[in-house]
């Protein structure tokens, strides 16, 4: 993985000594709330419900054991002994005292951590697929675009005060894990007709109060001109987006409101301009980061493994385990494991401190030391040897980490929601925590099958509800929390937006709907092989509609 | 029934404006009826913005329940007031694992 170099080093020093000294000056009565605020953000610090909040970066949602102990670290030492990881691949403390932070910040960059551009109208962490560098449908690894792309964006002078927050995301396979159509930019690494690598380069979606999808605003964009092409969007964008109406503001708008194809005229005319400069990647420098993110050095193994299958059979809770949090490794006999953060009735999301300790140990032992948070709030082993399945599912059940439920009805998003956050209008967590245990039957669960709820505390959507194959969003109903759902969502390469079902329901009766969808989808699909995705786009809201207003 | 609430500064603590200063206990907030009674407390509240002693002052509705003590009217200021209505942390996981 990336290591930091001298530069990355001294500037991320830098910044915790000039935020020490801001937060110096805010207390010693220099700075008013009004100027402090917008530094703070700067450097993830927001101030919520209960106390201040911190959200660290996790570039593209890869760590190492170390820095993921030094996590579980600051979760003890300066928080309530956990942490909640984001749909952005982050981690957030929900408990930090402003005069400790920059103690905190100082720590992390111990381990080659930050927080710097986790808020603000910035250009944010880079998301991508969580199973990057393993995945057998890979064309490339994304994460090193997406490094590339953080080298780029890290306080550009031009990009720091954009008109509205700006995500990327990257998937480097067909298959897209990283919801790149509901980002401001989306990447899709492929090949063109003569096998040179490039990007599909989709822009404009997001999910919001507006969801847009993302357009494809150029099918093929070589390697080398990734940082020019969009640097050109960024520059069009902060050029004509809006400032005048913060509602208005992210690029989905102007793409909506000018028109993809005027707005790739711009696009395009602006890369044209810049692309021979200095913004194109020289060879060496894609293999120098390339060479950051080589593989490490895999055993030689056979891709069936007598003792996996002998343990299969001896263990029906390893057995299910395996079966639905194991992926396919594209080395042969190994294996990306899937560790669950839904455990049934618990809060989605949250590891404490002694669970990341101990999936620290996991990494180190087991996944050549490296660890991938992913945008569905779970942490990922992405190296284990189908032969240590056995034992790394004994080490993860000894500290409640084996729900064997990864992709299933309880493998929910949700986030914070009213219990912590300032903006939300209805609570997340016990709706999540309520449906995972009206579903936690597991011949039920497998019944189901792959099934992704997504449930937002407000139509800011973090917990991505737009594209839940059921979506739940809480509003704020005459003071009532009241949760309106959404069918027929989707992040992957299909996106699709949930079209809204009927009227909303009471806090008491929205897990007995979700339960009428299910059933409902149970009743009506094909077969087993008919998902609850394809079911909807076959048979529309009509029996759902039935089932649930008579 | 009122009573004004905020953050403290330094910790980012829900804090109450009470008889003695700041509380961050609900229960001995001051709970103010009169219009002339709010304005001073906040008075007393920009007071302490000023002073750095909070931040994000807001003034909220209240009741009074059984033993008369103060309850926020909207669910928002009773998780401010009394905590998140979820377990977090170590507590979560040994409730689960019960």
């Amino acid at each position: 993985m990336y290591r930091y170099d001298e530069f990355d080093r001294d500037f991320v020093a830098a910044r915790v000594a000039q935020f020490r000294d801001q937060v110096a000056r805010r207390l010693a009565g220099e700075l008013s709330e009004d100027e402090f605020k917008p530094l703070r953000l700067m450097n993830g610090v927001y101030l919520q419900l209960h106390a201040y909040m911190l959200r660290v970066a996790i570039p593209y949602g890869t760590l190492n054991a170390r820095q993921m102990r030094m996590l579980g670290h600051i979760a003890e030492t300066y928080d309530k002994g956990y942490g909640h990881f984001t749909t952005r691949q982050n981690i957030q403390f929900n408990w930090p005292r402003l005069v400790d932070i920059p103690d905190i910040l100082a720590e992390l960059a111990s381990v080659e951590m930050h927080a710097i551009q986790t808020s603000g109208n910035c250009i944010r962490n880079v998301t991508t697929d969580q199973f990057a560098g393993v995945a057998r449908d890979e064309i490339a690894d994304p994460r090193v675009y997406a490094e590339i792309l953080r080298q780029w964006s890290t306080i550009h002078p031009e990009f720091v005060f954009l008109p509205r927050k700006f995500k990327i995301a990257i998937t480097g396979a067909a298959h897209d894990r990283a919801a790149i159509q509901v980002h401001d930019i989306g990447l899709q690494v492929k090949r063109d007709d003569a096998g040179r690598i490039g990007f599909a380069v989709y822009v404009g979606g997001g999910q919001g109060r507006t969801p847009m999808i993302a357009k494809l605003v150029r099918d093929f964009l070589p390697e080398e001109d990734l940082i020019a092409y969009t640097e050109a969007i960024l520059r069009v964008y902060n050029l004509y987006g809006r400032r005048d109406n913060k509602y208005k503001a992210r690029i989905k708008i102007l793409v909506h409101e000018t028109g993809i194809d005027e707005l790739r005229k711009d696009i395009e005319a602006e890369f044209a301009r810049i692309r021979d400069g200095a913004l194109r990647l020289p060879r060496a420098d894609i293999d120098a980061i390339n060479a950051y993110f080589a593989p490490p050095a895999w055993t030689d193994l056979p891709d069936d493994s007598a003792e996996l299958a002998a343990a299969r059979r001896a263990d029906a809770g390893f057995d299910r385990w395996v079966a639905n949090n194991v992926a396919a490794h594209k080395a042969p006999g190994h294996a990306i494991v899937t560790i669950s953060l839904k455990p049934i009735g618990g809060p989605p999301g949250d590891a404490t401190a002694g669970q990341m300790a101990a999936i620290a140990d996991l990494a180190e032992r087991y996944s050549h030391d490296e660890l991938r948070i992913s945008h569905e709030q779970n942490v990922i082993l992405p190296h284990v040897e189908k032969r240590h399945l056995k034992a790394v599912y004994e080490a993860l059940k000894a500290t409640d980490l084996a729900a064997a439920n990864a992709g299933l009805i309880t493998d929910i998003i949700a986030c914070p929601g009213l219990d912590y956050c300032a903006l939300a209008n209805a609570r997340s967590i016990p709706i999540a925590q309520r449906l995972s245990e009206r579903f936690a039957d597991p011949a039920r669960e497998e019944e189901i099958g792959e099934l992704k709820i997504k449930i937002s505390g407000c139509i800011n959507a973090c917990g991505h509800h737009h594209v839940g194959h059921i979506g739940i969003l809480g509003v704020d109903r005459k003071g009532e929390e009241f949760y309106q759902i959404t069918l027929g969502g989707s992040a992957d390469e299909r996106t699709s937006i949930g079209e809204i079902v009927g009227p909303g329901f009471s806090t008491g009766d929205v897990v007995g709907a979700v339960e009428k969808i299910v059933d409902t989808y149970l009743a009506v699909r094909h077969s087993r092989d008919e998902d609850f995705l394809a079911t909807y786009r076959r048979v529309g809201q009509r029996p759902f509609k039935e089932a649930l207003y008579g | 029934m009122k009573l004004i609430t905020a953050n403290r500064l330094f910790d980012g603590a829900v804090v109450f404006l009470a008889a003695e200063g700041w509380v961050a206990d609900i229960a001995r907030a001051a709970v103010l009826n009169a219009a002339d009674a709010i304005e001073a407390g906040l008075a007393a509240a920009t007071r302490a913005v000023a002073d750095r002693h909070v931040v994000d002052v807001n003034v909220i509705e209240v009741t009074l329940d059984a033993a008369g003590l103060p309850v926020p009217v909207r669910l928002r200021e009773r998780i401010r007031a009394f905590g998140p209505t979820v377990p977090f942390g170590e507590a979560a996981r040994e409730r689960l694992a019960a």
